[in-house]
């Protein structure tokens, strides 16, 4: 994201390039932005302060109601569960991606080459269709379950789903690869003769990673935390297809206002404030990564 | 044996031979360089020292203990790399305290030795800087405040001198070397440039395709190199192709030259190299007669760079150099004829 952020800079700072130019050449992403991103998102403002219709939609109009219902405890509940696991799962997979990309980066050039595009792979399928896949591989009749039976682990096959590991398992498997592929470019740039150095001074290979490759990891690491959080804080599927309903997020809470109870009105102002909590958490994430150490 | 000791230490990687059963031993407080060109094995020597490399054979001992399979963090001596390898999130501070830390020194002692370093390497204000903050020169000198910190038995430096300017290089080499003599430490230093070794080394480790070519101080090794490779490597040779008649004498241009006895003489009608510096030939008018290792060649060139003066000859076919001040140069210019003379003890015999 910085790379990109850092390639506009250049694109902006060069001074041939006339300002017309320059106005066709951004008209077309800002284009994008404004219909994908911010149009929505006025639609959404507008439909949570509209009047709610019971047995239609919702009629034309502005009121405050819906944010006048929207803090009831259940919903508080949601919020505060979902940002937990958001969190859980992030530090889990942060956990998981350092050292795995670590590996990979001292890796043969072809091995890391099978590995990136086995794990870009992944990516290629929905988190819908991963999380059916999980849940067939997690039944009692195919599957884990026979497997772990026949090796004594289980005294029967059983269902391993819904359950919060099943979910936990999923959501790892999904939001891995974008870990690994954010930290990948950073820890394949640390010059090894750091670690040599440290090593030399003393250091075993593991204090070298903790006082070398981590520190030097932080703001990869906190991109991370930040992709992943949001990945999962927003997560649907996967919590309604392998979790128990106590392991549902505040997207299944909102999909029942607005489906199940016909409320989408206060749907749309459920989604407005979790929209806005999820970006005053990840901004601050972000902050915190960048405070200390703005050392090139 | 108090210092550290090499024996028959080979490394292999992937079949080839980086290392080839090399046998040094570096005393106490001295110190060697390990000079070759590029690819000659002496990186890859001095990380096995460094313990970074496991060497497949061979043993190698530090004041008579066996520290073959001892770990680069359980030998912890002082090491420069090429790249300096300084800590870019850590400040100049940190970067020196980074040992010291790590053994539990308390943060009163740390400040002290800090101070104490910066002082040594004369930047005592520049202990709170980052390190992006800092001149090439002052970078140099923080590494080797680094690699001090830890008091090391051992000082390995890999070609640390390499990414500056020549001026400063050559400042630096001076530098290092009176803070060596101070500290009395032993240390290597690792190096293509031959005039760095000489200015810098107690002792010359001349390696080539892995092996040790000749060990020797930096003059015995100028003057008295053991084979082609050497002669050629260090310094300027004029390298000619030579046949023995007498344990004194080769036949060189269909003329007897005199040379300085080898000391296991090859027998008469074998091919050898006479080696000779450009600075040992001396350059006569082309009318004296001929006397004894005197022969007569054709100026081809003249480089005058003040200080000096290099001639490149042709003597009979055989392009030669010859180096002279400008007060004994006698003023020849291209495709004169001059006479040339070889004093039989610059005239040395390679038999590589």
């Amino acid at each position: 994201m910085t790379d990109l952020a850092e390639r506009m800079t250049i694109l902006l700072a060069r001074p041939r390039l006339p300002s017309g130019r320059l106005v066709a050449l951004l008209a077309w992403p800002t284009l994008a932005i404004v219909g994908l991103s911010a149009f929505p998102l006025f639609l959404l403002l507008q439909v949570s302060t509209a009047h709610r219709e019971p047995g239609a939609l919702w009629s034309p109009g502005f009121e405050w109601t819906q944010y006048e219902q929207v803090f009831d405890a259940t919903f508080l509940r949601m919020l505060g569960y979902s940002a937990v696991l958001a969190t859980v799962v992030s530090v889990t997979v942060a956990a998981i991606g350092l050292p795995l990309t670590y590996l990979i980066t001292r890796m043969r050039r072809r091995s890391q080459m099978v590995w990136l595009v086995g794990l870009l792979t992944t990516l290629s399928l929905s988190e819908v269709l991963v999380s059916f896949a999980w849940q067939v591989m997690l039944a009692r009749r195919i599957g884990l379950s026979d497997l772990l039976a026949a090796l004594g682990l289980l005294s029967e096959a059983q269902s391993l789903y819904p359950s919060a590991g099943a979910m936990l398992a999923c959501l790892i498997y999904l939001t891995l690869p974008f870990s690994v592929l954010l930290l990948y470019p950073s820890l394949s740039r640390i010059d090894r003769d750091l670690l040599e150095a440290a090593r030399t001074m003393g250091a075993s290979p593991l204090r070298g990673f903790f006082t070398i490759v981590l520190p030097l990891m932080r703001r990869p690491l906190v991109s991370s935390l930040v992709v992943v959080f949001i990945f999962t804080v927003g997560s649907y599927v996967t919590p309604l297809v392998l979790g128990r309903p106590e392991q549902w997020t505040v997207g299944v809470l909102i999909s029942n206002t607005v489906l199940g109870a016909g409320n989408v009105p206060l749907g749309a102002a459920q989604a407005v404030i979790f929209l806005g909590l999820t970006l005053l958490l990840t901004g601050a994430t972000a902050l915190l990564g960048r405070r200390k150490g703005d050392k090139p | 044996m108090l210092g550290l000791e090499l024996r028959e230490v080979s490394k292999t990687f992937g079949g080839m031979r980086a290392v080839d059963r090399v046998s040094l031993a570096l005393p106490q407080g001295q110190f060697t360089c390990f000079l070759g060109p590029s690819g000659c094995g002496k990186t890859t020597l001095m990380r096995i020292v460094a313990g970074l490399e496991r060497p497949n054979a061979g043993t190698v001992l530090l004041n008579g203990k066996d520290i073959t399979d001892q770990p680069a963090h359980k030998r912890q001596f002082g090491m420069i790399f090429q790249s300096l390898a300084l800590f870019p999130h850590l400040s100049v501070e940190e970067n020196i305290a980074y040992s010291m830390r790590l053994r539990g020194f308390d943060r009163r002692q740390r400040t002290s030795r800090v101070a104490e370093l910066l002082e040594l390497i004369q930047l005592p204000d520049i202990g709170k800087r980052n390190i992006a903050q800092l001149s090439g020169g002052q970078r140099q000198r923080v590494a080797i405040a680094r690699a001090l910190a830890q008091e090391p038995s051992v000082f390995l430096l890999d070609e640390p001198l390499s990414a500056l300017d020549a001026k400063l290089r050559e400042e630096m080499q001076v530098e290092l070397r009176l803070l060596q003599q101070r500290l009395k430490i032993t240390t290597i230093l690792v190096t293509h440039d031959q005039r760095e070794a000489m200015t810098m080394a107690d002792r010359i480790v001349v390696m080539a395709k892995g092996r040790v070519q000749q060990v020797g101080a930096p003059l015995e090794i100028y003057r008295n190199p053991a084979n082609r490779f050497v002669a050629d490597f260090i310094g300027l040779s004029n390298l000619l192709d030579a046949e023995m008649v007498a344990p004194d004498m080769v036949s060189f241009a269909s003329r007897p030259i005199r040379v300085t006895p080898p000391r296991e003489a090859p027998v008469a009608g074998a091919r050898v190299t006479l080696s000779i510096r450009p600075e040992d030939i001396r350059i006569g008018p082309g009318d004296t007669g001929p006397d004894g290792n005197s022969l007569s060649a054709r100026v081809t060139f003249v480089r005058d760079v003040g200080a000096n003066i290099e001639a490149r000859l042709d003597c009979a076919g055989r392009p030669m150099v010859a180096v002279t001040s400008p007060r004994d140069w006698i003023g020849a210019g291209p495709s004169d004829q001059v006479r040339i003379t070889l004093p039989p003890e610059a005239c040395r015999i390679l038999t590589e």
